[in-house]
C-alpha cells in the first residue's frame, strides 16, 4: 500500500470513529425522515377536530358549511348566549355569530372562543362567506347562476418540456426547483462541513508539530492529498448512509403503519398541502382538484421527468469537484497560520465565493437558462452549487461537459496552488503571515 | 575513514536572509557527530535538507556513495526539535502508523515496537491516547518512532530537551548502543556538554558558514593554547622570579599550603623546558595542560575570543582541566 494511501486511511477511520461523527450520521437521517414522516402522521392522528358551533340569526348561510379536514360545523338554533355556554361547559371550541346584518356589514361577524381562535377555522369561515357574499351579490345583481357557471373557466396550462432526445415531458418546475434547491444546499453544506475539517486538521497536525515527523517520510504533497482525499471519503461515506438510512426509515415507517400512508388522491392534497398551504388555498385547492391532476400526480409526473441518472452522476461529480476545489484551499489556509484566530482574514475570499453561489441560487432557480445561471454554472467557485440547482429543469449536454472540464481544471489548479502555499507554510512557525507573503512562497521554487 | 554522508556546497537563501553558506561536511560512518551552532546558524535548515524537506539552492548531499534522493528516505531517522504526536490518537495505534509511513508492514511494525516498549516500561500505554502520557513517556515514543526503522543515519535535533537527567542518560547510552551497532548518527544541539561526551565528530556552524569542523579530540588539541595549570610545594624564591621570559604567569594562588599557578609557554619553547625550570627551585606536585572544553572552542569561534578573555576575571571556570 502506497505511503499516500496509509494517509488516507488514516484520516477516515480517525474521522469515522469519532463519536460526533457516529451522531452526525445517526441525527441525520432521522432529521431528514422525520421530515417525511412528521407532517403525514401528524395530518393523520390528529384525531381531535375543531368544533365550531354556528348561530346563523340571518338562517341563509346554515348549510353552507361543510366539513373540513379537522373542521367540524354544528348548527345551533338556539341563541348565541347559549351557544357560548355550551362552549364553556366543553362541547365547542368556537362559537360562529352570523348576525341578521351579516350581508350588509360583514364587519358584525364574530367568532368567539376560550382559547385563541385556530386560525386555519377563521381563514376557512371566512373564505367560505366570503364566496356566499360574492355570489348573493351577483344574484342581485341579476346575474343568472347558470351564467356564472357558465362564466367559471379554470384555465390549466399544461407546460411541456421538449428534451434533448425530442421526448416530450410535463414540466414541473416547482419539483426541478424544490429538487435543484436541495440539492444545491447540501453540496454548500458539504463543502463547508468538510471543507473545514481539512482546514482543521492540517492546523492541528502543524501546531502539535507532528509534521514534521511525517514529512520526514512522505512529501508534503503526500500529506495533504491524503488528508483531503481521506476527508472528502468521510463525506461520501456520511452522504451515503444518509441516503440509505433515510430511505430505510421512511421504507420503514410505510410498512410499519401502511394505513398512515394509503392515501386517496383526494388526500394526498391536503397531506402535502398541511405542511404549506394555508386553509384558502386549500379550499381553491379543492375546488379546482378535479380539473387538475393532483399534486401527487404532480410530484410523480414531476420526478419522473427528471432524469436521474445524469442528476445522481452530476451531483456526485459536482460534489467532489467542489470539495476538491475548496478543500485545497481550507488546506492551504490551515498551513499558512499558526492559530485558529488567524484563519478569519484568509477564510473571507474563500467562503465568499461558495456562499454568493448559495444565494444566487435563488435568482438561477427563477431563471435556469438565463446568463447569469449559465455564467455562474461555468466559473468553477460556483459551479457545483449553480450547476446541481439548474440540472433538474434540465441542461444541454455541451453545457454539462464544459462546466465539468471547468471544475476539473479548477481543482488542479487550486490543488497545485494550495500545495506550493502548504509546503512552506506548514513548517513556518511564529510569522505573522500576509497575502504577500502567500504570493512569494507560491512563486517560490 | 569511510564516509557515509557529504554535504558538498549547500547554499539555502530565503527572502530576507541566507540560512547557509556554502557549507560542506563529510559524516563518518558509524560515527556520532555533532552538528553545532547557536540558535539561527542555519543548523535546522540544514537538517531539514538532508531529510529533503527542503531542496537546497546550490550544493548536493551524497548519501552512501550516491546523490541523495527520495528512496533514502527510509535509511534515515529523524527526531526534530519541535515535535509531536496526534493527541487524540492511541499510542500503539500511532507508532504503527509513523512506522508504516517509513515503509515498514504493519506487522513488522507492531512486534519491533513491542520490543522497545517493553525496554521503556511503556507497554501499559499501548492503548492509552497520547495526551494521557507525560511529556517524558511521549518524549520516548518519539524517539522508539525514530530509530525503529533501523536507519542507516538517525538526525537527533535537540534531543535531550524536555528530558529529565534520569531519561537522558537512557537515551545516551541507547545512542551509544545504536552507534556501536553500526547507525550514524548527526546530533544537532547548542549543549557542549553532551557534545564532549558523546560526539566523536563535530562540525560548528555560525551565520550559515561552517566554521570547524573534525575530530572532537583533535580540535581540542588543535585549540590548545599551551597552558599548563602546576601545584608546587617548598618554592625556593617567588614563581615570579623563577620564571623567565620564555613564560607568562597568568595566575598563582594558594590552596591548602601549596601553590596552584597557571603558566603559558611562549611559541617555540617546549613544556620540558618549564619543568627543568621549575624542579630546581620548587617540589612539584602536579602539571597539566588546560585544554579548551568544547564550550569554550564554540565561543571564541563564534564571538572571536575564549570568554575569560572578554570577563577578564574568571579564568579558573573557563577552562577545563583535560586528562
Amino acid at each position: 500500500m502506497s505511503k499516500t494511501a496509509t494517509i488516507i486511511k488514516r484520516e477516515f477511520l480517525s474521522r469515522i470513529r469519532k463519536r460526533s461523527f457516529v451522531v452526525m450520521t445517526i441525527l441525520g437521517p432521522i432529521l431528514l425522515a422525520a421530515i417525511i414522516i412528521v407532517p403525514v402522521v401528524i395530518s393523520q392522528l390528529s384525531d381531535s377536530d375543531y368544533q365550531v358551533a354556528i348561530v346563523d340569526d340571518s338562517d341563509l348561510f346554515y348549510d353552507r358549511f361543510a366539513d373540513a379536514e379537522n373542521i367540524r360545523f354544528t348548527q345551533l338554533a338556539t341563541n348565541i348566549d347559549n351557544a357560548i355556554e355550551l362552549m364553556a361547559a366543553g362541547r365547542f371550541d368556537a362559537v360562529l355569530h352570523i348576525p341578521e346584518i351579516a350581508f350588509q356589514a360583514p364587519s358584525s361577524l364574530r367568532l368567539f372562543s376560550e382559547k385563541s381562535v385556530s386560525l386555519n377555522a377563521k381563514l376557512l369561515i371566512e373564505n367560505i362567506l366570503k364566496l356566499e357574499f360574492e355570489s348573493m351579490k351577483l344574484g342581485a345583481a341579476g346575474i343568472d347562476q347558470e351564467i356564472l357557471a357558465a362564466i367559471e373557466t379554470p384555465v390549466n396550462i399544461q407546460a411541456i418540456r421538449i428534451r434533448q432526445d425530442g421526448e416530450f415531458i410535463s414540466d414541473h418546475p416547482e419539483v426541478s426547483m424544490a429538487l435543484g434547491f436541495m440539492s444545491g444546499l447540501l453540496i454548500y453544506l458539504f463543502i463547508f462541513l468538510f471543507g473545514s475539517q481539512v482546514l482543521r486538521g492540517v492546523l492541528e497536525e502543524k501546531t502539535n508539530r507532528i509534521v514534521e515527523i511525517i514529512i520526514s517520510s512522505v512529501r508534503p504533497f503526500q500529506l495533504m492529498a491524503g488528508k483531503i482525499l481521506g476527508v472528502g471519503l468521510v463525506g461520501l461515506t456520511q452522504f451515503l448512509i444518509w441516503v440509505v438510512l433515510t430511505f430505510a426509515i421512511v421504507a420503514g415507517f410505510q410498512l410499519g403503519m401502511p394505513e398512515l400512508f394509503r392515501f386517496t388522491p383526494d388526500e394526498q392534497v391536503f397531506i402535502t398541502g398541511s405542511q404549506a398551504l394555508n386553509a384558502e388555498e386549500l379550499l381553491r385547492q379543492r375546488e379546482t382538484v378535479q380539473q387538475y391532476d393532483t399534486l401527487a400526480g404532480q410530484v410523480v409526473s414531476g420526478l419522473s421527468a427528471v432524469n436521474f441518472p445524469v442528476m445522481i452522476l452530476s451531483f456526485i461529480f459536482f460534489f467532489l469537484g467542489g470539495y476538491l476545489l475548496y478543500a485545497a484551499l481550507f488546506a492551504a489556509i490551515g498551513s499558512a497560520v499558526d492559530n485558529e484566530a488567524d484563519t478569519q482574514q484568509f477564510m473571507l475570499p474563500v467562503t465568499v465565493p461558495l456562499l454568493f453561489a448559495f444565494i444566487m441560487a435563488q435568482m438561477v432557480m427563477s431563471n435556469p437558462s438565463g446568463p447569469v445561471a449559465l455564467w455562474l454554472s461555468m466559473i468553477p467557485l460556483t459551479s457545483p452549487v449553480i450547476m446541481m440547482v439548474r440540472i433538474p429543469f434540465g441542461v444541454p449536454y455541451t453545457e454539462l461537459a464544459l462546466s465539468a472540464g471547468l471544475l476539473i481544471g479548477g481543482f488542479v489548479f487550486t490543488t497545485w496552488l494550495a500545495s506550493r502555499i502548504y509546503r512552506v507554510g506548514i513548517l513556518m512557525y511564529g510569522k505573522r503571515v500576509s497575502y504577500s507573503i502567500l504570493w512569494k512562497w507560491i512563486r517560490q521554487s | 575513514m569511510e564516509t557515509l554522508l557529504r554535504a558538498e556546497h549547500i547554499t539555502k537563501e530565503y527572502t530576507h536572509h541566507k540560512a547557509l553558506d556554502d557549507v560542506s561536511m563529510h559524516v563518518p560512518r558509524q560515527s556520532i557527530f555533532g552538528l553545532l551552532g547557536p540558535n539561527g546558524a542555519g543548523k535546522t535548515t540544514l537538517i531539514r535538507i538532508v531529510n529533503q524537506i527542503i531542496a537546497p539552492d546550490r550544493g548536493q548531499i551524497i548519501f552512501h556513495g550516491e546523490p541523495l534522493g527520495p528512496e533514502h528516505v527510509q535509511q534515515i531517522g529523524y527526531l526534530p526539535e519541535e515535535r509531536g504526536l496526534y493527541k487524540k490518537m492511541k499510542v500503539g495505534e500511532q507508532a504503527i502508523y509513523l512506522a508504516r509511513l517509513k515503509g515498514i508492514s504493519a506487522s513488522d511494525a507492531r512486534s519491533q515496537l513491542r520490543e522497545w516498549f517493553d525496554k521503556f516500561d511503556l507497554m501499559p500505554w499501548w492503548n492509552k491516547k497520547v495526551e494521557e502520557l507525560s511529556k517524558g513517556m511521549q518524549q520516548k515514543v518519539q524517539f522508539i518512532i525514530t530509530v525503529l526503522h533501523k536507519p542507516s543515519l538517525l538526525i537527533f535535533d535537540e534531543p535531550f530537551s524536555g528530558f529529565d537527567p534520569i531519561n537522558v542518560n537512557l537515551l545516551k547510552e541507547e545512542i551509544l548502543h545504536l552507534r556501536d551497532e553500526g547507525a550514524t548518527i548527526i546530533f544537532s544541539t547548542h549543549n557542549m556538554g553532551s557534545v564532549e561526551e558523546i560526539c566523536d565528530h563535530i562540525v560548528l556552524i555560525d551565520n550559515a558558514k561552517k566554521l570547524l569542523e573534525g575530530n572532537v579530540g583533535q580540535i581540542r588539541k588543535d585549540h590548545a593554547r599551551q597552558i599548563y595549570q602546576v601545584e608546587l610545594d617548598h618554592l625556593k624564591k617567588p614563581l615570579e622570579e623563577i620564571l623567565d621570559g620564555r613564560f607568562e604567569l597568568i595566575r598563582a594562588w594558594d590552596h591548602d599550603g601549596s601553590l596552584k599557578a597557571r603558566i603559558r609557554i611562549k611559541k617555540g619553547i617546549q613544556v620540558n623546558e618549564l619543568i627543568g625550570q621549575l624542579i630546581p627551585s620548587a617540589g612539584l606536585l602536579s602539571f597539566h595542560e588546560l585544554t579548551p572544553g568544547m564550550n569554550d572552542i564554540f565561543i571564541k569561534q563564534v564571538t572571536g575570543s575564549y570568554p575569560q578573555e572578554k570577563s577578564g576575571n574568571k579564568p579558573a571556570q573557563a577552562f577545563q582541566a583535560a586528562g
